[in-house]
């Protein structure tokens, strides 16, 4: 087991090398730069920039030397200073700009994680349980109309309703006046207050997809003969649940942690957009619309760093759960 | 108090059991109006073919009749050894009162003893659960008790086989498990529902062994579900014969074997004695003749799995010759090679050393081992293959006449309405009305799936057939049947046979020699009556030793030859 871990760590060392290679070229890969981007903007408010001082931006971001020289800098900064590189656009340290909405973003998807899981296996067990019973039917009709109605949608009519019949601030995850102020307890509460909206229509499309995948993982699970030997010691019907069927169930889940973690990062951005939720998602769009180099190629090689640490995450607890994986 | 419990006490008291599936179709009278007595240090078997309703009983006891499954009428009382009494059938499936009888009163082994424990839990966890469930055990005495119970069962290093997992067992060690597990609480009934019917003969009888030890150790009265005449031989005091939820006779071992009076009874007894014997067409026959020469003759065959230190040796130097016109069996148990061994004669798989040659009907040898792929076309055609399952082997998108005349439409010999014709011509052959060619495979039963695969195999008039394991599945009653079928087919059209089968019954009704198969080695081969009369190689003596004989006078399975090889 832990030869398989250290192999797979070992493993994880040349994927990463190639895939920061590739996220640095995709990056660079639309014609122009940041510069290019930049006078454009200045030029929509009729200042206009000669080629001059352009080539001396240029010069100043290091965007003249050659692309494989610009990498080499960059990652050798993140691998020995943790420097991730100034984003061009908020004019600061990459890790800065990152780490806190990092932070908001993991406790945003914790929080949708633990609702949509909480909400989705009772009533998916329960649809396999009672197969094609009224209750079935009902939660089988809600979570199709769950997994049909677009977030962005549920989004907007949420903070329409909370606007209008609550009265509650809509948008962000604070009220203004803690949005720059340092954290103390008013500023979790005033978290927890905002939270509940996201959470909710986050937990919507999810549990409804979840509720779908828990009854079939189930309905296969449920006539195998494991369950009627475990009826004839004379469990309670409960209780035989919840230790065979349920738990070879959940394997399937498992798996879907390797998916999770990269979503951090990118899930969720039309949502995070409508609501203007201080994530990680509408940070990662702008900074590619705007080349801001250093701050996307940040944000691309988290993704893909986590990508590689999900699934080694969910192979090994796969193995800690499964004694068949763990022993062949 | 009462006297202590003694044997011949009934324990179980069953009257006008019925039990009604309701589908969409109808209603499905799965038992309808079973009756018996099960008595302590007793052993009543039910037996019948499949769908005659026999593990529906033995579920209705336990209620825990799969969905939509469902108790009509009738009762089961199910009397304690301290004079109390219930009736079971008025229970509520999911009440606390048929809970606490289930496993602690009566207790269940099943079938399949692979899917019938969980494969994530360990065997301890799965033993102890019914320990502390039912006699409220701590954990450490649950433990104790339950390494107590592996070693009763014999499984060798008790203390560790506690923390290991199911898959880590062979089958006969998992079926040994179930009935620790069974045993834990002392059962005053124990319930078996098919228990031997995925193991080897050898396995089986081991099984058998322990489970009668057992018996007359605690004083258990037992239910044995089987489809099988001989384990019934072997084992009963009393038997139960059912057809389609009906009782059709009962009463003691020796009256059902040797007086039976219903004609049912007398058909099944008379399907499996037929198979104890040749079949007539054999006898009536002329010998094969000798100085023919070898259609296929397999010699120095090898075939390996794996890698490195992990190599399994599935066939290892193997030699066989097959006439023209002659069946040549091949006998062995689960991991013997026997259907590996069959499959390279297709090149299923590719061999690892060794030569099959096969005499074309110009008289040219060809090397199967070795030979191209146009030419492993060719011989595809003469060579073809029935198989075991008669469910898996058809698809089910596909009608009758679309299996059957595949192979004509693929090779390019037939199409449009010559094609129908030959369809239909084949159907008749093997005994199906060709009206019904527009069907799909599920509108048969089982052994006119295995027809329809028959007639597949004989479309493109080959010379030999590969049949593994083609009656396997089917019931008692239709295997002669369809034995008889292939032999005629045989005389008709010429063919060899290499018949691949575990059942000795089926080897000794049809074929004309057996090659004996052990560990991936041909360990004898002889005449049919040589090898299943006088036999010289002690494996093939244990072999033949442990199959269970369809005559209660003479029991020998618990007498039976054992071989340590």
């Amino acid at each position: 087991m832990l030869r398989f871990i250290v192999l797979r760590l070992i493993w994880m060392v040349p994927s990463l090398v190639a895939v920061s290679f590739l996220a640095f070229v995709l990056i660079q890969l639309p014609p122009g730069d940041y510069v290019t981007t930049y006078i454009a903007t200045l030029a929509a408010s009729n200042e206009v920039v000669d080629q001059n001082t352009a080539a001396d931006l240029r010069a100043r971001f290091g965007l003249d030397q050659p692309m494989a020289v610009q990498y080499f800098k960059w990652i050798t900064g993140i691998l020995l200073e943790g420097n991730f590189g100034l984003s061009f656009e908020w004019q600061q340290p990459v890790s800065e700009l990152i780490w806190e909405r990092m932070a908001l973003t993991l406790v945003l998807t914790v929080s949708t994680l633990i609702v949509t899981w909480g909400i989705a296996m009772p009533i998916g067990v329960f649809s396999a349980v009672k197969k094609y019973s009224f209750g079935d039917y009902v939660a089988t009709f809600f979570s199709f109309l769950g997994l049909a109605i677009p977030s962005f949608l549920l989004a907007l009519v949420l903070m329409y309703i909370a606007a209008v019949q609550l009265g509650q601030e809509v948008g962000g995850l604070f009220s203004e006046r803690f949005v720059n102020a340092p954290w103390s307890f008013a500023k979790v509460v005033d978290l927890i207050a905002h939270l509940w909206v996201p959470v909710i229509i986050l937990a919507v499309s999810g549990t409804a997809s979840l509720i779908r995948v828990m009854r079939a993982n189930m309905l296969d699970e449920l006539n195998k003969p494991y369950v009627t030997t475990a009826r004839a010691k004379g469990l309670s019907e409960f209780a035989l649940l919840v230790k065979y069927p349920l738990r070879v169930a959940l394997n399937p889940f498992i798996s879907t942690i390797a998916w999770l973690l990269p979503n951090l990062v990118s899930g969720s951005i039309i949502v995070a957009i409508v609501l203007s939720l201080p994530t990680a998602g509408p940070m990662l769009l702008q900074s590619l619309m705007s080349q801001d180099m250093y701050l996307a190629g940040a944000f691309v090689l988290l993704i893909c760093a986590l990508t590689l640490i999900g699934s080694l995450v969910s192979d090994i607890l796969l193995a800690l759960v499964d004694p068949r994986i763990r022993l062949e | 108090m009462n006297a202590a419990p003694k044997d011949g006490d009934v324990v179980l008291d069953v009257r006008d059991l019925v039990t009604h599936f309701a589908t969409r179709t109808g209603v499905v009278k799965a038992v309808d109006g079973v009756s018996f007595k099960v008595s302590r240090g007793k052993t009543l078997c039910v037996v019948g073919e499949s769908g005659s309703g026999k593990s529906v009983t033995a579920r209705s006891i336990l209620q825990i009749v799969d969905a939509p499954g469902r108790i009509v009428s009738g009762s089961m009382v199910l009397h304690r050894p301290d004079g109390s009494s219930v009736d079971l059938a008025t229970l509520h499936p999911r009440s606390r009162e048929i809970r606490s009888v289930r496993g602690a009163e009566i207790a269940m082994i099943f079938q399949e003893p692979m899917s019938s424990l969980s494969p994530v839990h360990t065997v301890g966890d799965q033993i102890m659960e019914v320990l502390r469930l039912h006699l409220g055990m701590d954990k450490v005495a649950a433990r104790a008790r339950t390494v107590e119970l592996l070693k009763q069962v014999e499984i060798p290093n008790p203390d560790r086989a506690v923390d290991r997992y199911t898959f880590e067992f062979s089958g006969g060690m998992r079926q040994r498990v179930m009935i620790a597990m069974a045993l834990a609480c002392n059962p005053s009934m124990l319930i078996a529902d098919e228990p031997t019917t995925a193991l080897d003969v050898t396995t089986q009888a081991e099984i058998l062994d322990l489970i009668k030890r057992l018996q007359t150790k605690f004083g258990m009265a037992v239910l044995f579900i089987t489809h099988d005449m001989g384990v019934v031989a072997e084992i009963a005091d009393e038997v139960l014969v059912m057809y389609h939820g009906k009782v059709m006779e009962s009463g003691p071992v020796e009256q059902i074997f040797h007086a039976p009076k219903d004609e049912y009874t007398r058909m099944l007894i008379g399907s499996v004695l037929r198979l104890e014997q040749k079949a007539e067409i054999r006898l009536k026959r002329d010998p094969i003749k000798q100085e023919a020469k070898p259609v296929i003759e397999v010699r120095g065959l090898r075939m390996h799995f794996g890698e490195g230190t992990n190599v399994t040796k599935a066939v290892d130097d193997v030699s066989l010759t097959v006439r023209p016109g002659e069946t040549l069996g091949i006998v062995g148990e689960s991991g013997s090679g026997k259907t590996t061994m069959g499959r390279c004669l297709l090149r299923v798989y590719e061999p690892n050393g060794g030569a099959i040659d096969y005499r074309r009907a110009d008289g040219s040898v060809v090397d199967l081992v070795s030979a191209d792929k146009e030419t492993l076309k060719q011989m595809r055609r003469e060579i073809r293959m029935i198989f075991q399952d008669p469910v898996g082997s058809l698809n089910p998108r596909m009608t009758v006449a679309q299996i059957i005349g595949e192979p004509l439409f693929v090779n390019g010999i037939a199409k449009g309405a010559e094609l129908d014709d030959r369809v239909a011509a084949l159907m008749k052959q093997v005994g199906l009305e060709p009206a019904w060619r527009e069907r799909y495979p599920h509108a048969f039963s089982g052994g006119q799936r295995q027809r329809i695969g028959i007639a597949r195999a004989i479309a493109l008039k080959p010379r030999v057939i590969v049949a593994d394991e083609a009656t396997s599945a089917l019931d008692v009653s239709i295997r002669s049947q369809m034995l008889d079928l292939m032999m005629n087919l045989q005389d008709e059209l010429g063919l060899s046979y290499v018949f691949i089968s575990h059942d000795i019954g089926v080897i000794r009704y049809m074929c004309d020699r057996v090659a004996v198969m052990y560990r991936g080695r041909v360990v004898e081969t002889g005449t049919t009556d040589q090898v299943c009369d006088a036999p010289t190689h002690d494996y093939t003596k244990a072999l033949l030793s442990a199959i269970p004989r369809p005559d209660p006078r003479n029991r020998r399975i618990h007498a039976r030859f054992r071989y340590a090889g």
